[in-house]
Protein backbone atom coordinates (compact mmCIF):
# COMPACT_ATOMS: atom_id res chain seq x y z
CA UNK A 1 0.00 0.00 0.00
CA UNK A 2 3.22 2.33 0.64
CA UNK A 3 4.89 1.30 -2.30
CA UNK A 4 2.84 3.11 -5.07
CA UNK A 5 3.89 2.16 -8.65
CA UNK A 6 5.81 4.59 -11.15
CA UNK A 7 4.47 4.95 -14.56
CA UNK A 8 5.09 7.02 -17.74
CA UNK A 9 2.91 9.78 -18.59
CA UNK A 10 1.70 9.40 -22.42
CA UNK A 11 -0.97 12.05 -22.59
CA UNK A 12 -2.68 14.83 -19.93
CA UNK A 13 -5.86 15.88 -20.14
CA UNK A 14 -5.51 19.37 -17.86
CA UNK A 15 -9.05 20.39 -17.62
CA UNK A 16 -10.00 16.97 -16.09
CA UNK A 17 -7.03 16.80 -14.25
CA UNK A 18 -6.20 13.51 -15.54
CA UNK A 19 -3.17 11.53 -17.26
CA UNK A 20 -3.05 8.69 -19.51
CA UNK A 21 -0.01 7.00 -17.30
CA UNK A 22 1.87 3.70 -19.16
CA UNK A 23 2.48 0.89 -16.56
CA UNK A 24 4.62 -1.94 -18.40
CA UNK A 25 2.51 -1.63 -21.32
CA UNK A 26 -1.33 -1.23 -19.36
CA UNK A 27 -2.10 2.40 -19.95
CA UNK A 28 -4.47 3.85 -17.21
CA UNK A 29 -6.47 7.13 -16.39
CA UNK A 30 -4.00 8.45 -12.97
CA UNK A 31 -5.56 11.69 -11.53
CA UNK A 32 -3.49 14.34 -11.35
CA UNK A 33 -5.32 16.75 -8.64
CA UNK A 34 -3.21 15.79 -5.29
CA UNK A 35 0.18 16.57 -7.35
CA UNK A 36 2.17 19.63 -6.50
CA UNK A 37 4.08 19.84 -9.80
CA UNK A 38 2.75 20.20 -13.33
CA UNK A 39 2.88 16.74 -15.48
CA UNK A 40 3.74 16.68 -18.91
CA UNK A 41 3.78 13.66 -21.21
CA UNK A 42 7.00 12.00 -21.15
CA UNK A 43 7.42 12.67 -17.21
CA UNK A 44 6.88 9.41 -14.45
CA UNK A 45 4.34 9.88 -11.63
CA UNK A 46 4.22 7.75 -8.88
CA UNK A 47 0.74 6.33 -8.62
CA UNK A 48 -0.74 5.52 -5.03
CA UNK A 49 -4.53 4.42 -5.34
CA UNK A 50 -5.55 5.85 -8.55
CA UNK A 51 -3.83 9.24 -7.61
CA UNK A 52 -0.24 10.77 -8.95
CA UNK A 53 1.14 11.87 -5.30
CA UNK A 54 4.51 12.99 -6.79
CA UNK A 55 6.23 13.89 -10.47
CA UNK A 56 9.13 11.96 -11.14
CA UNK A 57 11.37 14.03 -13.39
CA UNK A 58 12.83 11.23 -16.45
CA UNK A 59 16.21 11.98 -15.14
CA UNK A 60 15.35 10.32 -11.93
CA UNK A 61 12.99 7.62 -13.50
CA UNK A 62 15.58 4.89 -14.05
CA UNK A 63 16.58 4.46 -10.25
CA UNK A 64 12.58 4.39 -9.21
CA UNK A 65 11.84 1.96 -11.69
CA UNK A 66 14.52 -0.39 -10.98
CA UNK A 67 12.83 -2.63 -8.17
CA UNK A 68 9.62 -2.62 -9.60
CA UNK A 69 11.32 -4.30 -12.83
CA UNK A 70 12.39 -6.67 -10.67
CA UNK A 71 9.09 -7.71 -9.15
CA UNK A 72 7.33 -7.72 -12.06
CA UNK A 73 9.71 -9.38 -14.10
CA UNK A 74 9.28 -12.24 -11.38
CA UNK A 75 5.90 -12.31 -11.93
CA UNK A 76 5.14 -13.72 -8.41
CA UNK A 77 1.57 -13.44 -7.74
CA UNK A 78 1.88 -14.87 -4.18
CA UNK A 79 4.65 -12.34 -3.39
CA UNK A 80 3.23 -9.21 -0.96
CA UNK A 81 5.22 -6.80 -2.73
CA UNK A 82 4.45 -7.68 -6.23
CA UNK A 83 0.53 -7.98 -5.37
CA UNK A 84 1.04 -4.57 -3.99
CA UNK A 85 2.32 -3.25 -7.32
CA UNK A 86 0.19 -5.11 -9.13
CA UNK A 87 -2.82 -3.55 -7.10
CA UNK A 88 -1.61 0.07 -7.48
CA UNK A 89 -1.80 -0.29 -11.38
CA UNK A 90 -5.42 -1.66 -10.93
CA UNK A 91 -6.52 0.90 -8.73
CA UNK A 92 -6.52 3.37 -11.98
CA UNK A 93 -8.99 3.11 -14.33
CA UNK A 94 -7.86 1.79 -18.14
CA UNK A 95 -7.70 4.48 -20.05
CA UNK A 96 -9.37 4.93 -23.64
CA UNK A 97 -7.71 4.82 -26.93
CA UNK A 98 -6.73 8.01 -27.57
CA UNK A 99 -4.31 10.36 -29.06
CA UNK A 100 -0.85 11.62 -27.52
CA UNK A 101 -0.03 14.80 -26.38
CA UNK A 102 -1.44 17.85 -23.87
CA UNK A 103 -5.41 18.78 -23.92
CA UNK A 104 -5.89 21.41 -21.74
CA UNK A 105 -8.43 23.48 -24.59
CA UNK A 106 -5.94 25.86 -25.38
CA UNK A 107 -4.78 24.41 -28.38
CA UNK B 1 14.67 -17.37 0.57
CA UNK B 2 18.09 -18.82 1.04
CA UNK B 3 19.24 -15.57 3.48
CA UNK B 4 22.65 -16.27 2.54
CA UNK B 5 21.23 -15.21 -0.90
CA UNK B 6 20.82 -11.78 0.56
CA UNK B 7 24.51 -10.37 -0.63
CA UNK B 8 24.05 -12.00 -4.31
CA UNK B 9 20.13 -10.09 -4.45
CA UNK B 10 22.16 -6.94 -2.98
CA UNK B 11 25.39 -7.59 -5.93
CA UNK B 12 22.72 -7.75 -8.34
CA UNK B 13 21.64 -4.13 -8.30
CA UNK B 14 25.22 -2.13 -7.09
CA UNK B 15 27.89 -4.89 -5.64
CA UNK B 16 30.43 -1.96 -4.78
CA UNK B 17 27.73 0.29 -3.23
CA UNK B 18 25.99 -2.81 -1.26
CA UNK B 19 29.63 -3.45 0.13
CA UNK B 20 30.75 -0.03 0.93
CA UNK B 21 27.11 -0.13 2.92
CA UNK B 22 27.71 -3.44 5.03
CA UNK B 23 30.64 -1.97 5.71
CA UNK B 24 29.37 0.73 6.67
CA UNK B 25 27.21 -0.43 9.01
CA UNK B 26 29.31 -2.79 10.53
CA UNK B 27 31.77 -0.18 11.55
CA UNK B 28 29.13 2.07 12.72
CA UNK B 29 27.38 -0.61 15.15
CA UNK B 30 30.93 -1.24 16.52
CA UNK B 31 31.50 2.26 16.99
CA UNK B 32 28.12 2.47 18.73
CA UNK B 33 29.72 0.81 21.69
CA UNK B 34 26.72 -1.31 23.00
CA UNK B 35 24.70 -3.73 21.78
CA UNK B 36 22.65 -4.20 20.32
CA UNK B 37 21.61 -0.71 18.39
CA UNK B 38 17.46 -0.94 17.99
CA UNK B 39 16.25 1.05 15.55
CA UNK B 40 12.40 1.15 14.65
CA UNK B 41 10.51 1.41 10.85
CA UNK B 42 6.92 2.31 10.49
CA UNK B 43 6.47 0.72 7.12
CA UNK B 44 5.02 -2.30 6.06
CA UNK B 45 6.86 -1.83 2.71
CA UNK B 46 9.94 -1.46 4.26
CA UNK B 47 9.22 -4.53 6.27
CA UNK B 48 8.39 -6.49 3.05
CA UNK B 49 11.81 -5.15 1.05
CA UNK B 50 13.65 -6.30 4.07
CA UNK B 51 12.23 -9.71 4.51
CA UNK B 52 12.00 -10.56 0.56
CA UNK B 53 15.56 -9.09 0.29
CA UNK B 54 16.70 -11.26 3.30
CA UNK B 55 18.23 -7.89 5.00
CA UNK B 56 18.95 -8.64 8.09
CA UNK B 57 21.12 -11.42 6.82
CA UNK B 58 23.53 -8.28 5.71
CA UNK B 59 23.07 -6.70 8.75
CA UNK B 60 26.08 -6.77 11.51
CA UNK B 61 24.82 -9.12 14.57
CA UNK B 62 24.31 -6.10 16.68
CA UNK B 63 21.66 -4.43 14.95
CA UNK B 64 17.88 -4.48 15.12
CA UNK B 65 15.44 -3.25 12.96
CA UNK B 66 12.17 -3.73 13.83
CA UNK B 67 8.72 -3.23 12.55
CA UNK B 68 6.82 -0.73 14.36
CA UNK B 69 2.75 -0.11 13.82
CA UNK B 70 3.40 0.81 10.38
CA UNK B 71 0.10 -1.79 9.02
CA UNK B 72 -2.34 0.70 8.90
CA UNK B 73 -5.19 -2.26 8.36
CA UNK B 74 -3.52 -3.91 11.47
CA UNK B 75 -4.33 -1.17 13.94
CA UNK B 76 -7.90 -0.54 13.06
CA UNK B 77 -9.37 -0.72 16.05
CA UNK B 78 -11.93 -3.10 16.76
CA UNK B 79 -14.56 -0.67 17.56
CA UNK B 80 -13.97 1.12 14.26
CA UNK B 81 -14.49 -2.40 12.58
CA UNK B 82 -17.54 -2.90 14.38
CA UNK B 83 -19.00 0.20 13.01
CA UNK B 84 -18.70 -0.78 9.50
CA UNK B 85 -19.63 -4.72 10.60
CA UNK B 86 -22.62 -3.22 11.98
CA UNK B 87 -23.64 -0.72 9.15
CA UNK B 88 -23.36 -3.98 6.62
CA UNK B 89 -25.09 -6.22 8.99
CA UNK B 90 -28.20 -3.12 9.22
CA UNK B 91 -28.14 -3.96 5.03
CA UNK B 92 -25.69 -1.10 4.20
CA UNK B 93 -23.86 -1.45 1.45
CA UNK B 94 -19.74 -0.91 2.31
CA UNK B 95 -16.80 -0.75 -0.12
CA UNK B 96 -13.25 -1.07 1.33
CA UNK B 97 -9.27 -2.04 0.49
CA UNK B 98 -9.14 -6.16 0.37
CA UNK B 99 -6.99 -6.42 3.48
CA UNK B 100 -9.65 -4.60 5.48
CA UNK B 101 -12.39 -7.16 4.55
CA UNK B 102 -10.77 -9.94 7.31
CA UNK B 103 -9.73 -7.60 9.89
CA UNK B 104 -11.34 -9.45 13.79
CA UNK B 105 -14.15 -7.43 14.54
CA UNK B 106 -15.37 -7.95 18.29
CA UNK B 107 -17.44 -11.16 16.89
CA UNK B 108 -17.40 -11.07 13.23
CA UNK B 109 -15.24 -9.48 10.10
CA UNK B 110 -16.32 -7.71 7.09
CA UNK B 111 -16.17 -11.19 5.06
CA UNK B 112 -18.50 -12.90 7.52
CA UNK B 113 -20.59 -10.34 7.49
CA UNK B 114 -20.61 -10.55 3.73
CA UNK B 115 -20.91 -14.23 4.06
CA UNK B 116 -24.41 -14.18 5.57
CA UNK B 117 -25.23 -11.88 2.66
CA UNK B 118 -23.98 -8.70 3.62
CA UNK B 119 -23.19 -6.39 0.47
CA UNK B 120 -19.66 -5.58 0.65
CA UNK B 121 -17.05 -4.83 -2.06
CA UNK B 122 -13.49 -4.28 -2.67
CA UNK B 123 -12.05 -1.85 -4.21
CA UNK B 124 -8.31 -0.68 -5.05
CA UNK B 125 -9.33 2.69 -4.75
CA UNK B 126 -11.82 5.74 -3.14
CA UNK B 127 -12.28 6.49 -7.00
CA UNK B 128 -13.81 3.15 -7.87
CA UNK B 129 -15.94 3.39 -4.87
CA UNK B 130 -17.48 6.65 -5.64
CA UNK B 131 -18.37 4.68 -9.10
CA UNK B 132 -20.43 2.11 -7.21
CA UNK B 133 -22.24 4.69 -5.62
CA UNK B 134 -23.20 6.31 -8.53
CA UNK B 135 -24.32 3.11 -10.45
CA UNK B 136 -27.09 3.40 -7.94
CA UNK B 137 -29.14 5.24 -5.52
CA UNK B 138 -28.68 2.69 -2.82
CA UNK B 139 -26.46 4.07 0.42
CA UNK B 140 -22.48 3.04 -0.61
CA UNK B 141 -20.49 3.59 2.83
CA UNK B 142 -16.11 3.79 2.22
CA UNK B 143 -14.91 2.29 4.95
CA UNK B 144 -11.11 4.14 4.86
CA UNK B 145 -8.24 3.15 5.15
CA UNK B 146 -4.43 4.15 5.37
CA UNK B 147 -2.33 6.37 6.67
CA UNK B 148 -1.94 10.00 5.20
CA UNK B 149 -0.76 9.15 1.99
CA UNK B 150 -4.11 6.92 1.31
CA UNK B 151 -5.90 9.74 2.86
CA UNK B 152 -4.92 12.48 0.35
CA UNK B 153 -6.62 10.30 -1.91
CA UNK B 154 -9.79 10.44 0.24
CA UNK B 155 -9.90 13.92 0.56
CA UNK B 156 -9.39 14.75 -3.53
CA UNK B 157 -12.45 12.62 -3.75
CA UNK B 158 -14.44 14.52 -1.37
CA UNK B 159 -13.52 17.73 -2.32
CA UNK B 160 -14.61 16.83 -5.89
CA UNK B 161 -18.56 16.33 -4.78
CA UNK B 162 -19.36 12.78 -4.76
CA UNK B 163 -22.55 11.52 -5.34
CA UNK B 164 -25.10 12.39 -2.27
CA UNK B 165 -25.10 8.33 -1.90
CA UNK B 166 -21.62 8.39 -0.57
CA UNK B 167 -20.56 8.48 2.32
CA UNK B 168 -16.65 7.77 4.33
CA UNK B 169 -16.76 6.03 7.57
CA UNK B 170 -12.72 7.30 8.16
CA UNK B 171 -10.10 4.82 10.04
CA UNK B 172 -7.36 6.73 8.29
CA UNK B 173 -4.61 7.05 10.62
CA UNK B 174 -1.33 9.44 11.05
CA UNK B 175 1.79 8.39 11.79
CA UNK B 176 3.58 10.85 13.53
CA UNK B 177 1.88 10.77 16.70
CA UNK B 178 2.03 7.49 17.37
CA UNK B 179 5.96 7.50 17.17
CA UNK B 180 5.82 9.19 19.85
CA UNK B 181 3.69 6.68 21.81
CA UNK B 182 6.04 4.36 20.66
CA UNK B 183 9.25 6.48 22.14
CA UNK B 184 8.13 6.84 25.17
CA UNK B 185 6.61 3.07 25.65
CA UNK B 186 8.81 1.98 28.97
CA UNK B 187 9.76 -1.40 27.16
CA UNK B 188 10.66 0.16 24.09
CA UNK B 189 15.30 0.67 23.49
CA UNK B 190 14.31 2.17 19.91
CA UNK B 191 17.18 4.52 19.56
CA UNK B 192 15.83 6.43 16.21
CA UNK B 193 13.30 5.85 14.11
CA UNK B 194 13.26 5.14 9.98
CA UNK B 195 10.84 6.61 7.89
CA UNK B 196 8.61 5.84 5.26
CA UNK B 197 10.06 7.40 1.86
CA UNK B 198 6.56 7.59 0.56
CA UNK B 199 4.52 8.94 3.55
CA UNK B 200 6.86 11.78 3.46
CA UNK B 201 6.34 12.57 0.09
CA UNK B 202 3.06 13.99 1.21
CA UNK B 203 4.50 15.26 4.71
CA UNK B 204 7.89 16.46 3.87
CA UNK B 205 10.75 15.80 6.58
CA UNK B 206 9.71 18.91 8.55
CA UNK B 207 6.81 16.94 9.98
CA UNK B 208 9.18 14.98 12.10
CA UNK B 209 11.48 17.91 13.57
CA UNK B 210 8.88 18.37 16.78
CA UNK B 211 9.36 14.69 17.43
CA UNK B 212 12.91 15.07 17.68
CA UNK B 213 13.05 17.84 19.81
CA UNK B 214 10.66 16.42 22.03
CA UNK B 215 12.22 12.98 22.59
CA UNK B 216 15.68 13.33 21.54
CA UNK B 217 15.76 10.31 19.04
CA UNK B 218 16.62 11.31 15.61
CA UNK B 219 14.38 10.37 12.34
CA UNK B 220 15.54 9.25 9.01
CA UNK B 221 13.67 9.46 5.38
CA UNK B 222 14.40 5.64 3.28
CA UNK B 223 13.22 4.70 0.06
CA UNK B 224 12.15 1.25 -0.71
CA UNK B 225 14.49 -0.14 -2.36
CA UNK B 226 16.91 -2.92 -1.34
CA UNK B 227 20.28 -0.18 -0.84
CA UNK B 228 17.78 2.89 -0.06
CA UNK B 229 16.78 0.66 2.95
CA UNK B 230 20.69 0.35 3.91
CA UNK B 231 21.52 3.70 3.03
CA UNK B 232 19.13 5.01 5.21
CA UNK B 233 20.17 2.84 8.20
CA UNK B 234 23.57 4.03 7.55
CA UNK B 235 22.64 7.52 8.19
CA UNK B 236 20.63 6.88 11.06
CA UNK B 237 23.60 5.32 12.86
CA UNK B 238 25.44 7.95 12.09
CA UNK B 239 23.47 10.35 13.55
CA UNK B 240 22.84 8.32 16.37
CA UNK B 241 26.64 8.11 16.80
CA UNK B 242 26.69 12.00 16.77
CA UNK B 243 24.97 12.21 19.75
CA UNK B 244 22.93 15.00 17.80
CA UNK B 245 19.42 13.71 17.26
CA UNK B 246 17.59 15.16 14.11
CA UNK B 247 15.87 14.52 10.82
CA UNK B 248 17.83 13.37 7.98
CA UNK B 249 16.32 12.71 4.53
CA UNK B 250 18.44 9.89 2.28
CA UNK B 251 15.46 9.42 -0.04
CA UNK B 252 16.18 13.08 -1.48
CA UNK B 253 15.26 11.60 -4.98
CA UNK B 254 11.95 11.88 -3.54
CA UNK B 255 11.17 13.69 -0.46
CA UNK B 256 11.89 17.55 0.53
CA UNK B 257 11.72 19.10 3.71
CA UNK B 258 8.18 20.66 2.73
CA UNK B 259 7.04 17.65 1.22
CA UNK B 260 3.64 18.13 -1.01
CA UNK B 261 2.24 21.31 0.17
CA UNK B 262 -0.65 21.23 -2.19
CA UNK B 263 -1.43 17.19 -0.68
CA UNK B 264 -1.61 18.40 3.00
CA UNK B 265 -3.73 21.68 2.42
CA UNK B 266 -6.08 18.63 0.56
CA UNK B 267 -5.67 16.35 3.45
CA UNK B 268 -6.51 18.88 6.43
CA UNK B 269 -9.04 20.57 4.97
CA UNK B 270 -11.36 17.63 4.81
CA UNK B 271 -9.71 15.54 7.95
CA UNK B 272 -8.85 16.75 11.32
CA UNK B 273 -6.84 14.66 13.86
CA UNK B 274 -8.30 13.70 17.07
CA UNK B 275 -7.44 10.69 19.63
CA UNK B 276 -8.48 7.05 19.46
CA UNK B 277 -7.14 3.75 20.19
CA UNK B 278 -4.96 2.26 18.02
CA UNK B 279 -5.53 -1.92 17.99
CA UNK B 280 -3.06 -3.43 20.50
CA UNK B 281 -0.99 -0.17 21.24
CA UNK B 282 -2.40 2.45 22.81
CA UNK B 283 -4.52 5.49 22.89
CA UNK B 284 -3.17 8.21 20.31
CA UNK B 285 -3.72 11.70 20.65
CA UNK B 286 -4.16 13.08 17.17
CA UNK B 287 -3.49 9.77 15.61
CA UNK B 288 -6.73 9.30 13.88
CA UNK B 289 -8.33 10.77 10.95
CA UNK B 290 -11.75 12.13 10.70
CA UNK B 291 -14.02 14.16 8.82
CA UNK B 292 -13.99 17.73 9.55
CA UNK B 293 -17.73 19.76 10.33
CA UNK B 294 -17.43 20.99 6.64
CA UNK B 295 -17.79 17.96 4.86
CA UNK B 296 -20.15 16.33 7.60
CA UNK B 297 -22.77 15.30 4.94
CA UNK B 298 -20.13 12.64 3.63
CA UNK B 299 -19.16 11.76 6.77
CA UNK B 300 -21.12 7.63 7.83
CA UNK B 301 -20.72 8.62 11.63
CA UNK B 302 -23.07 11.91 11.28
CA UNK B 303 -25.39 9.98 8.45
CA UNK B 304 -26.39 6.44 10.30
CA UNK B 305 -26.86 5.83 13.97
CA UNK B 306 -24.39 3.06 14.21
CA UNK B 307 -25.50 0.66 16.80
CA UNK B 308 -22.55 -2.42 17.42
CA UNK B 309 -23.96 -3.50 20.26
CA UNK B 310 -25.43 -6.44 19.49
CA UNK B 311 -21.57 -7.41 18.51
CA UNK B 312 -20.69 -7.06 21.55
CA UNK B 313 -22.44 -9.98 22.95
CA UNK B 314 -19.77 -12.85 22.43
CA UNK B 315 -16.90 -13.92 24.85
CA UNK B 316 -13.32 -13.41 22.74
CA UNK B 317 -12.40 -17.29 21.24
CA UNK B 318 -9.29 -18.28 23.62
CA UNK B 319 -6.58 -18.36 20.17
CA UNK B 320 -7.42 -14.17 20.21
CA UNK B 321 -6.49 -13.93 23.94
CA UNK B 322 -2.99 -15.42 22.91
CA UNK B 323 -2.19 -13.11 20.37
CA UNK B 324 0.56 -10.91 20.30
CA UNK B 325 -0.34 -8.33 17.90
CA UNK B 326 -0.46 -5.54 19.99
CA UNK B 327 3.50 -6.17 21.30
CA UNK B 328 4.92 -6.72 18.01
CA UNK B 329 3.31 -3.52 16.13
CA UNK B 330 4.67 -2.05 19.55
CA UNK B 331 8.05 -3.13 18.14
CA UNK B 332 8.40 -5.06 22.15
CA UNK B 333 7.53 -8.40 20.80
CA UNK B 334 8.38 -10.20 17.25
CA UNK B 335 5.95 -12.57 15.71
CA UNK B 336 8.54 -15.78 16.77
CA UNK B 337 7.75 -14.84 20.09
CA UNK B 338 3.89 -15.93 19.58
CA UNK B 339 3.06 -19.49 20.16
CA UNK B 340 0.21 -19.30 17.39
CA UNK B 341 2.60 -17.71 14.78
CA UNK B 342 2.52 -20.32 12.17
CA UNK B 343 0.70 -22.77 13.99
CA UNK B 344 -2.52 -21.88 14.93
CA UNK B 345 -2.33 -18.71 13.29
CA UNK B 346 -1.43 -18.80 9.34
CA UNK B 347 -2.52 -16.19 6.21
CA UNK B 348 -5.39 -18.40 5.58
CA UNK B 349 -6.16 -19.14 8.86
CA UNK B 350 -5.10 -15.62 10.66
CA UNK B 351 -6.18 -15.22 14.39
CA UNK B 352 -4.59 -11.14 14.55
CA UNK B 353 -4.58 -8.57 12.54
CA UNK B 354 -0.87 -9.12 11.65
CA UNK B 355 -1.56 -12.33 10.02
CA UNK B 356 -4.49 -10.44 7.69
CA UNK B 357 -2.90 -7.43 5.70
CA UNK B 358 0.27 -7.82 3.48
CA UNK B 359 1.60 -5.11 5.28
CA UNK B 360 1.23 -7.10 8.76
CA UNK B 361 4.24 -8.09 10.35
CA UNK B 362 3.07 -11.90 10.83
CA UNK B 363 2.15 -12.09 7.44
CA UNK B 364 5.20 -11.13 5.93
CA UNK B 365 7.38 -13.10 8.19
CA UNK B 366 5.11 -15.67 6.93
CA UNK B 367 5.78 -15.26 3.61
CA UNK B 368 9.14 -14.73 3.49
CA UNK B 369 10.40 -17.13 6.23
CA UNK B 370 9.60 -17.71 9.70
CA UNK B 371 12.13 -15.61 10.67
CA UNK B 372 13.78 -13.99 8.30
CA UNK B 373 17.11 -13.51 10.25
CA UNK B 374 20.18 -15.31 9.34
CA UNK B 375 21.64 -15.75 12.92
CA UNK B 376 18.40 -17.25 13.97
CA UNK B 377 17.79 -19.54 10.93
CA UNK B 378 21.07 -20.81 11.24
CA UNK B 379 20.27 -21.66 15.22
CA UNK B 380 17.34 -23.06 14.00
CA UNK B 381 19.15 -25.54 11.20
CA UNK B 382 21.95 -26.59 13.86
Amino acid sequence: MCLGVPGKVIEVDRELQIATVDFWGVKKQVRLEVCDAPVDPGDFILNHVGFAIRRIPPEEAAETLALYDELLRLADDQDLMTADVRAEIDAAPDAPRSAKGVRDGSE
Amino acid sequence: MDPSDAVAQLKFRDPVRARGLREALDRLVAKADHAPVSIMHVCGSHEQAIAKFGLRAAFPENLQVIMGPGCPVCVTDVPEVDEAVALAKQGVRIASYGDMLRVPGTSQSLADAKAEGAKVDVVYSVTQAVELARESDEELVFFASGFETTAVATAAVLVDGPPDNFSVLSAHKYIPPVMEIVAEMPETKIEGFLAAGHAATITGSAVFEKFVERHGLPVVIAGFEPLDVMAGLVKLLEVINSGKPRVENAFPRCVTREGNVHAQRLLWKVFRPTGGRWRGIAHVPNGNLRLRDEFARYDTRKRFAIDASALWSYAPHKLVQQCQCGDIMAGIASPSDCALFGKECTPDAPVGACMVSAEGTCKIWHQYGGRPDLRSMKRGAA
